[in-house]
């Protein structure tokens, strides 16, 4: 029900585009109203999702140390595994976020013989980090559109991602390794019983709607083509604040765009704001230097303690005879 | 349950990794014997003024929750998300990647799928959606989203009593949600309505006003040192008279209360008496704060301060300068992570330096507690202690690294070090077994009681495997470890999973090797076994 409800979700968005953009000719509500509102969205639901988590306090200092601890002099601490000061926890974080370092030690349990082997498994690493890192490239790579001139930075990654000029126009392979990544990483929460059994909805879609986005401008760059001059008066427009809406660009520019739309406000409200989360995470961004540096919490109170006096109170007598020392003879 | 009565291995083997047709918001917990521990009766609620303390049982249809349990499960867990931002975060940021789901020791050992960490979040994840976020309001199931029952409340019960908060699910998270403090804070839930287990309860309130665990008393303790102390003077010939309560002493030493009384945590008592004695170190024990491990963790935040307050108290009251801490894993989590935020500034104590070689513990310069791992790792390096490892040649080690100072220390390397100085046959287990991939015991945070044995021997299958592997290819016959759980629960389920293979502690270890001024010649070892050294033994 979920791979269904989600896929539906998708293409309803894309008929409406289809359908308004198209049919029922509302280009300036799809190409100008919607973009701004969708940007409105993303940004200020971002915001509002990182200000709240920032806003509760961080009451312990709980790092998952996954190396040695900064001890004795002659031990060799882990100084990103275990970060005891702000610069190996800057570090740690940098391997997370640019690296994917703790889905890097992934393995997978089976049973030989009756018993537990952990076998590698860096597939979910790979896909994962080849879809992240493409998709930056082809954000970054869609500046072009947004610039006048383009900045040579640009123009050098789109050259480098069609280096080896497969196909007119030359098909990008952050394009190809997108799609497959992100294919991969369907089939395998459909494919694992494990993780089709724990998938949301919440799972299924973002993954169709990012699919949609990167097949509708893979067609729009090699089968189904549109005018780029008029989807950059467009796009510039935008940035100018004067957007003008030229006509004849195409319908499939407008499904892509509806879509990229859809992500952008679906995107605060969902688990893709891992994005922004990983950065506040307390196992990962602190370091370990719990007892060399103490940790406020903010809202601790005083409790209730059994005190030495009503401990020694209520065995005096027994510790006396005993011969351990007391307070009140 | 005892071990007798849990199914054979053969049984508990049969593991099946396939999750069930139903979903898993419609497949009902069902509460197997021998997969659960018993509710805490009444008397130990009230012992520590916890809400809703009654006679009742997990078994029974009926959990006599307060009218208003909604309310307060509800308000508490509001409360909480605006407390924590772990637990936010943690409920919010979860993409299901499944990265965690087989490397938790109990799907390991059970297969139940609530059991992968990430199922066992969303069992609190979907309550979360429900009231807490727009979609889960609105869209329901379709947002992962369901009612509160006393249903789920008893799945929360369920499951959160079935996890042993190692955190090892929390080094393989893309984004470290660390199921412990999922845990931590559903366990901080369940008790606002009266619903936690003997086993953690019980220790807590004993701990509470006897300042142990186990509720020994002042000359109780007294007692069971003087025995030990007897037993060494019978083995090596050395008569320590055990320093207790006294005023003046340099160093506080905080052990876990299983270590003075019960085997085989004794004998790593008599390492650490043996090695205060030898030094010469200036140093006392405390009847009142006469545990360093802290069952207030598997209660609550709040009580994790109420129970742990007592070791700067009895600090400040007996004029010591610092503090080390005895080999014991949950107590260690607690003392690095939680006490100086709770309990400090300690800054009436100072900062730890060695009275043997002159290091200063930098590393321990606010909280001034230091872990006897670093504290006798120190010494050896500075060749302070004349050691024979050949006392040892009778046993052939494994380590087991507890999962606490693990992952919430990283005290991989000093106990490596003591092992290796002090053994002359030491063989590690697999790789992804180890360190900060270590496997619990299974039978951590309250768990470790006897009604629970099968899911313990599920849970503790994994690490019990990985000592056969070294059994089989090493001929190791002992495992060492640094936790006091660890020595109490292995005892069951190595004899269960690998039969001939003992436990010890690091300090037993140390013991056995330490050359003593005015020892005897040692035949045996401190557990009275024959060495097999005495003859060629020489000076070292």
């Amino acid at each position: 029900m979920n791979i269904g409800f989600s896929l539906f979700v998708v293409f309803a968005l894309t008929l409406i585009a289809f359908v308004g953009a198209g049919q029922m000719g509302w280009q300036a509500l799809f190409g100008v109203w919607i973009p701004y509102g969708a940007l409105l969205v993303f940004l200020g639901g971002v915001v509002y999702r990182v200000v709240r988590w920032a806003k509760a306090p961080v009451p312990f200092r709980i790092p998952t140390s996954c190396g040695q601890q900064k001890s004795l002099p002659w031990i060799r601490s882990g100084f990103f595994e275990n970060p005891h000061n702000t610069w190996g926890a800057i570090g740690r974080m940098a391997l997370e976020v640019l690296f994917f370092r703790s889905l890097f030690r992934n393995t997978k349990v089976s049973l030989e013989n009756k018993r537990p082997v952990y076998g590698g498994a860096k597939w979910l690493w790979l896909a994962a980090l080849t879809f992240h890192w493409t998709f930056l490239v082809i954000v970054a790579r869609h500046l072009r559109f947004f610039t006048e001139p383009v900045p040579l930075p640009i123009n050098l990654l789109a050259a480098m991602d069609g280096l080896f000029e497969i196909a007119v126009p030359t098909l990008y392979l952050s394009d190809a390794a997108f799609i497959l990544a992100v294919t991969y990483l369907f089939l395998r929460r459909v494919a694992i019983p494990q993780v089709r059994y724990i998938s949301l909805a919440a799972d299924y879609f973002p993954l169709f709607l990012i699919l949609g986005i990167a097949s509708s401008g893979v067609c729009m760059r090699h089968f189904s083509k549109v005018d780029l001059q008029k989807v950059k008066e467009l796009s510039l427009g935008w940035f100018t604040f004067q957007p003008a809406v030229p006509e004849g660009i195409g319908i499939i520019f407008y499904i892509h765009l509806f879509l990229v739309c859809s992500l952008l406000i679906y995107f605060p409200f969902s688990k893709l704001m891992h994005l922004g989360g990983i950065f506040l995470s307390p196992t990962r961004n602190l370091a370990n230097n719990n007892r060399s540096r103490r940790h406020i919490n903010p809202w601790d109170y005083r409790v209730r303690v059994h005190t030495y006096q009503e401990y020694e109170e209520e065995f005096r007598e027994r510790m006396k005879d005993a011969g351990i020392p007391v307070e009140k003879e | 349950m005892s071990l007798a009565k849990a199914p054979k291995p053969d049984q508990l083997t049969q593991i099946d990794y396939h999750p069930p047709q139903s979903g898993w918001m419609e497949t009902p917990v069902r509460f197997k014997p021998g997969t659960w521990c018993y509710a805490a009766p009444a008397k130990n609620l009230k012992a520590l003024g916890m809400p809703n303390p009654r006679e009742w049982q997990v078994s029974d249809a009926d959990w006599k929750l307060p009218p208003n349990w909604k309310e307060i499960i509800l308000n508490g867990f509001r409360e909480r998300l605006e407390k924590f931002r772990s637990f936010r975060l943690f409920l919010d940021i979860c993409v299901r990647c499944g990265a965690c789901a087989d490397k938790c020791h109990f799907y390991i050992g059970s297969g139940d799928p609530k059991n992968m960490p990430v199922l066992r979040a969303e069992l609190l994840r979907s309550i979360y959606r429900r009231y807490f976020t727009n979609s889960g309001k609105a869209l329901g199931r379709l947002a992962g989203a369901r009612d509160l029952t006393e249903d789920v409340l008893k799945e929360w019960f369920y499951y959160f009593y079935q996890c042993t908060e190692c955190r090892r699910c929390s080094v393989f998270c893309p984004y470290g949600i660390d199921q412990a403090e999922i845990t931590m804070l559903g366990r901080e839930l369940l008790n606002l309505v009266g619903c936690n287990i003997h086993w953690a309860m019980e220790p807590a309130a004993n701990c509470f006003r006897t300042g142990n665990h186990l509720g020994i008393q002042p000359h109780g303790v007294k007692d069971m040192l003087d025995f030990i102390s007897q037993d060494i003077e019978d083995r090596t010939g050395i008569h320590i008279d055990v320093p207790l309560n006294k005023k003046g002493a340099d160093i506080l030493f905080v052990a876990p209360s299983a270590d003075y009384f019960a085997d085989p945590g004794t004998y790593t008592c008599m390492g650490y008496l043996l090695l205060f004695h030898e030094l010469g170190l200036n140093y006392t024990w405390s009847t009142y704060a006469s545990e360093g491990g802290n069952f207030g963790l598997f209660i609550s935040h709040e009580m994790i301060k109420r129970l742990n307050a007592k070791i700067y108290a009895e600090a400040r009251r007996l004029g010591v300068k610092w503090i080390i801490g005895g080999e014991c894993g949950h107590m260690w989590r607690v003392l690095h992570q939680y006490m100086d935020t709770l309990n400090g500034p300690a800054d009436f104590l100072e900062e730890p330096v060695s009275p043997i070689t002159g290091t200063r513990f930098e590393n321990a310069r606010s909280t001034k507690m230091v872990h006897i791992a670093e504290f006798t790792a120190d010494l050896i390096r500075h060749g302070k202690l004349r050691l024979d490892p050949r006392r040892n040649n009778h046993l052939r080690l494994t380590f087991h690294d507890s999962c606490n100072p693990s992952r919430a220390m990283g005290l991989f390397e000093e106990p490596r070090y003591i092992l290796r100085s002090v053994a002359d046959h030491f063989y590690e287990m697999p790789e992804n077994t180890i360190r900060e991939n270590t496997f619990c015991c299974g039978s951590g945070a309250g768990l470790g009681t006897d009604e629970n044995m099968e899911m313990r021997l599920r849970g503790g299958f994994p690490r019990a495997n990985a000592v056969k592997y070294v059994k089989e290819k090493h001929g190791v016959n002992r495992m060492a470890c640094i936790c006091a759980i660890d020595r109490a629960v292995f005892v069951p389920l190595l004899e269960y999973w690998v039969p001939g293979v003992e436990v010890t502690g690091l300090h037993e270890l140390v013991g056995n090797a330490l050359v003593m001024k005015g020892e005897k010649a040692r035949e045996t070892d401190l557990r009275g076994a024959p060495l097999q050294v005495t003859e060629e033994r020489q000076n070292v």
